[in-house]
């Protein structure tokens, strides 16, 4: 009999030895005259544990990890295609309590099937959501989006149905959707992994996208940092358009739908939807003065949905379980789940799909167990680059957009980077106003020059060059950039300064709150 | 040409840009096509690809400039991507940085001496639970140590 042996093609399982440890597999098997079929799965989220390994039994997949190549032939003399004993050997992988404790809606797939194959995905639930809305209005579609109560998962959290709902009525000869795939953020590797461990689901939320606002065309703006993303995207369309789910008459329905992967260069600020669009026009990626909207005047000028991953890859869920059922997922006006990601200084660093409402302190300590150097965790930064850091005392604060907003902080992508308590918090804002000018797209004064003074003021005040003074030039700058960006970047660029000030004034040579002080 | 820039394969860009000229937006990805072909963007294909789209060569030149991704001259044979974003700098990326430019002897967007290797910043390679990480040639490495670094740079020293 054939036994399934899973090993990630998961780029970070890959950075840590997986394709190593695949071929090690591969040979030792031939060696010894077993027969497995060795299936490349997308990464379960576990990643203290990659490279894992996992077989297939009959109590279900037991996993090992982290296997080295050099652990391959000692797991066959355990019989681990048996499930074998062994100091590697997980148990059951589903009953990792990391995996066990997580609510899995839009990451249901990843780890488990093999990525780019259409019959694994039919198998495992796929294309239920696309079949639905074949027999929906485009206005049902829209509408059973609006009801799950979706907001877009990239950051901003506008909600999802009544972006689709404006390109919906806009009357053009071309509406586009457009993947937003440049994912920058620090902390955040989530669309990655879906892109690389269930690339189909996003494919399917586009097509579902283009079928409910009418569009025929959709682009995948793919950041040029995700290279094996991009394979995955493309060998998945291939999948895709030869199966009859992409192209002129998708599954003998007469509608039109097709996606191309486009790859960006390395910029920032890109990750902005109007820079984006720019980009993809082949020019640089400038900022745009809104009005007009994308969802109007968008993509070569015509009406376009712009939608982050995660936002389009939670769409084939709603639209197979149904908006009401989504909806029924969170806490206060953020429904549904999030792909939590832990990052940085953390001991168990991963990926944790749970409903919004989780508290800071429980994916810290619960799910991540802590530092990795075992130090105690001073701040995290969450949502990026842009983000608050967020000192301990807040930590039992819910992971909501709206709580966190209402403490100065922000959720964004839904990535946690930690730092133990080495970390020097001035010069993390210094490096956020750094980074602010290296990634500046130039268009407005507040984020071109603001953030070049930023970093100035930051380093006259570490030297102690009249730092009363220096604080309040500081929140004025801050001030400025805030109110006077025309987008995130420098609109936001202040909050990882403004709380290291807040929370951490005496790494600026500040003896007390910053506030007092200045 | 200008006999102050090396030569490149004026055909094979030119083979580029007409395979790729009629896409929607197509700049970017002949840019990309040129550069994963050849290396570089070599500054005299300008003129080239601003005939092809319509467009001029300031448009061109500025689109190049504007893309940390994109470079002008030739690479070193191999490309070494630090990360420096935060999660990476929460586990120690700074100091490993430090270490590169003092082992290689160059800053970022230089090459050594003997050419071997491209010293590039990246902010964030999406490894973020196994930090520090670096992506060589586009392989993604994560938790990389200065040793195992150094094994590294041994290691694309004696390539080709």
């Amino acid at each position: 009999m054939t036994i399934k042996v899973y090993i990630p093609r998961d780029s970070a399982s890959i950075s840590l030895g997986a394709d190593k440890v695949a071929r090690a597999i591969a040979f030792e098997a031939a060696r010894r005259g077993a027969t497995i079929e060795l299936v490349r799965n997308g990464s379960r989220g576990m990643f203290w544990l990659e490279p894992m390994v996992e077989v297939s039994t009959p109590e279900g997949r037991v996993a090992y990890g982290p296997v080295k190549p050099d652990d391959v032939a000692e797991l066959f003399e355990a019989d681990f295609l048996y499930g074998g004993q062994h100091h590697l050997n997980l148990g059951l992988t589903e009953d990792i309590p990391y995996f066990a404790k997580q609510q899995r809606l839009t990451f249901a797939r990843v780890g488990i099937t093999d990525p780019v194959s259409i019959d694994d995905y039919l198998a495992h639930d796929g294309y239920r959501g696309l079949a639905n809305a074949l027999k929906m209005t485009p206005a049902d579609i829209v509408e059973e989006v609006t009801t799950s109560g979706l907001r877009g998962r990239g950051g901003a959290a506008f909600p999802t149905g009544i972006k689709w709902r404006t390109v919906l009525g806009a009357q053009a000869d071309q509406k586009y959707i457009v993947c937003n795939a440049d994912e920058g953020d620090s902390g955040t590797f989530s669309d990655r992994m879906i892109m690389e461990g269930d690339p189909l689901v996003l494919i399917e939320g586009m097509t579902i996208a283009g079928l409910a606002v009418g569009a025929t065309m959709g682009y995948i703006y793919l950041r040029s940092e995700y290279p094996y993303a991009e394979v995955a995207l493309n060998e998945a369309i291939a999948a895709a358009n030869a199966r009859g789910y992409l192209g002129d008459d998708i599954l003998g329905s007469g509608k039109t739908f097709h996606l191309e992967v486009r790859r960006g260069a390395g910029a920032y600020v890109c990750g902005e939807e109007t820079s984006l669009l720019e980009s993809l026009e082949g020019k640089r990626g400038m900022v745009r003065f809104k009005p007009p909207l994308p969802a109007l005047e968008g993509l070569f000028g015509k009406p376009t949905v712009v939608n982050n991953v995660i936002s389009l890859a939670s769409v084939p869920i709603i639209l197979d379980q149904g908006g009401a059922n989504y909806q029924e997922y969170g806490v206060g006006r953020s429904r549904g789940t999030l792909p939590f990601q832990l990052a940085g200084n953390i001991k168990y660093g991963g990926l944790v799909e749970a409903a919004f409402g989780l508290s800071i302190r429980e994916l810290l300590y619960d799910f991540g167990g802590g530092s990795r150097t075992g130090r105690p965790i001073r701040a995290v930064q969450i949502g990026g680059p842009l983000g608050a850091y967020v000192p301990e005392s807040q930590f039992d604060l819910p992971l909501d957009y709206e709580e966190l907003g209402k403490n100065d902080a922000m959720l964004g992508h839904g990535g946690l980077v930690v730092f133990d308590d080495t970390v020097d918090m001035a010069q993390m804002a210094r490096f956020g106003m750094e980074f602010c000018a290296i990634e500046s797209c130039g268009k407005c004064t507040p984020c071109r020059i603001g953030s070049t003074r930023g970093v100035e003021v930051i380093d006259r005040m570490v030297e102690g060059k009249d730092r009363p003074k220096q604080v309040i030039l500081l929140r004025e700058l801050c001030d400025t950039m805030l109110s006077g960006s025309l987008c995130a970047l420098g609109g936001m660029a202040p909050f990882p300064v403004l709380s290291a000030l807040n929370h951490f004034p005496e790494d600026f040579g500040l003896a007390e709150p910053a506030d007092k002080a200045a | 040409m200008n006999s102050t820039q090396p030569a490149w394969d004026r055909d094979t860009v030119l083979g580029i840009i007409d395979a790729l000229k009629h896409k929607p937006g197509a700049l970017m990805p002949i840019l990309h096509g040129i550069q994963d072909s050849i290396g570089y963007v070599p500054p005299d294909s300008v003129p080239l690809m601003a005939e092809a789209l319509n467009l001029s060569r300031a448009e061109v030149h500025g689109t190049i400039t504007f893309y940390h991704h994109f470079r002008t001259t030739p690479p070193g044979r191999h490309k070494l991507e630090i990360c420096r974003a935060e999660a990476c700098q929460a586990m120690g990326a700074n100091r490993l940085v430090a270490h590169a430019r003092k082992t290689l002897g160059v800053d970022f967007h230089e090459t050594t001496a003997d050419g071997a290797i491209s010293l590039e910043a990246v902010y964030c390679l999406g490894n973020c639970a196994c930090s520090p990480a670096v992506m060589v040639d586009g392989e993604l490495l994560g938790s990389v140590s200065q040793e195992s670094f150094d094994e590294l740079v041994g290691t694309l020293r004696s390539q080709p």
